[in-house]
């Protein structure tokens, strides 16, 4: 059924958050520290295990599935949503720090992709 | 009139979910049709969420009460759980063909935008470390951002900064690609992993890439997926941590 991997997700949601806050709580930071992070990587690890015991069926996948592929659809209306008006002042900020950090990480490409290259194709 | 308004009040929830859908509807129809697939349809809508928010204000388009039901669909509670489930598709099985190239560009590509864009903020008047790392993470992707942004507090009006960093991002990638792929031999499977990797906003990384040569999509595709999901983890704690320890 769609509503055990739904459930499935709901729990590593909710256990990530739960890590995030607990982490914030141990640094004095009452915060939320990474708490999707953490929840990402359950999900990622249980799916593993759960697809090697042979327990996570595709239909069980589709209610992860589906919520992933609303992430855009709410990207959207959360922008729609937000105080852009008090933003306005900040629109600079927001195409400066874009493209300079774009940019910056283009001019990287070259020299990192000698990374590991060499030893798969060997020099002829 | 009256009738329609007291179901949509009643039901702002659903009315969200079919008013997002005509958005997408109309966003990669403009996309489609009219640049021709040269800026992705995902960056079109983000643009027209953000646009729409001006209708309203602290809460953007929510403040209008037919609307109300977008706050509750585009809250945070909806979008962690939907970026979580992004995961699914992360297969680990896939990093290990990314190879420590590709790894290692992806390490390499967060942290490096998020301490340049950090700088930037700073030096643009966005002083205080919640601030700073907020926009810095939307300089990784519009995704990273506003999770940063809501685990550490931030105010509305610098997620939307943080969103339309991303977003400008995105577009940068999608129309800068093809012009400088030359020059940073993009031309390979393996430079178009490494490039995934540090750029990391998908949408951006697969048009970009489509406009440069197609075959390239699938091996830059495969490191920016998993980029959101390394800068939700580590924006909003090593990294903010770093900045507090910094001083800011």
């Amino acid at each position: 059924m769609k509503i055990y991997g739904v459930a499935l997700l709901a729990a590593c949601f909710l256990l990530g958050k739960f890590l995030g806050n607990l982490l914030g709580k141990l640094i004095n930071i009452n915060n939320d520290i990474g708490g999707v992070g953490f929840a990402m990587i359950l999900l990622m690890a249980s799916s593993i295990y759960l697809r090697k015991k042979g327990w996570l069926i595709p239909e069980t996948e589709k209610g992860v599935w589906f919520w992933s592929a609303m992430y855009i659809p709410i990207i959207v209306a959360m922008a729609a949503t937000l105080n852009v008006k008090a933003a306005v002042s900040g629109g600079f900020v927001a195409v400066v720090a874009g493209i300079v950090t774009t940019i910056i990480c283009m001019l990287l490409v070259p020299v990192l992709s000698k990374i590991g290259r060499n030893n798969e194709i060997p020099k002829t | 009139m009256e009738i329609i308004e007291k179901i949509i009040s009643k039901n702002g929830l659903v009315f969200a979910f079919l008013f997002v859908g005509i958005i997408m509807l109309f966003s990669f129809w403009i996309s489609k049709k009219l640049l021709r697939n040269k800026i992705p349809g995902v960056a079109i809508a983000i643009l027209i969420g953000l646009a729409l928010a001006f209708t309203g204000d602290k809460k953007g388009m929510a403040d209008i009460p037919i609307f109300a039901g977008m706050a509750i669909l585009g809250g945070s509670m909806f979008r962690d759980f939907a970026v979580v489930a992004t995961a699914m598709s992360a297969d680990i099985s896939k990093i290990k063909q990314a190879g420590l190239a590709g790894i290692i560009s992806l390490l390499i590509g967060v942290t490096v935008t998020f301490f340049i864009g950090a700088i930037i903020a700073y030096f643009m008047g966005y002083t205080d470390a919640v601030s700073m790392a907020t926009i810095a993470a939307g300089a990784g992707t519009y995704i990273v951002g506003p999770v940063t942004g809501t685990a550490l507090g931030a105010s509305s009006d610098v997620i939307a900064i943080s969103v339309a960093t991303g977003v400008v991002k995105t577009i940068f990638t999608t129309i800068a690609t093809p012009l400088i792929a030359k020059r940073i031999k993009l031309d390979n499977p393996h430079a178009a992993v490494v490039f995934g990797g540090l750029i990391g906003t998908t949408s951006g990384v697969v048009a970009g890439l489509a406009a440069t040569d197609e075959k390239l999509v699938p091996y830059g595709a495969l490191t920016a997926t998993f980029y959101t999901g390394i800068g939700c983890l580590l924006c909003p704690s090593v990294f903010y941590l770093i900045l507090k320890f910094l001083g800011f």
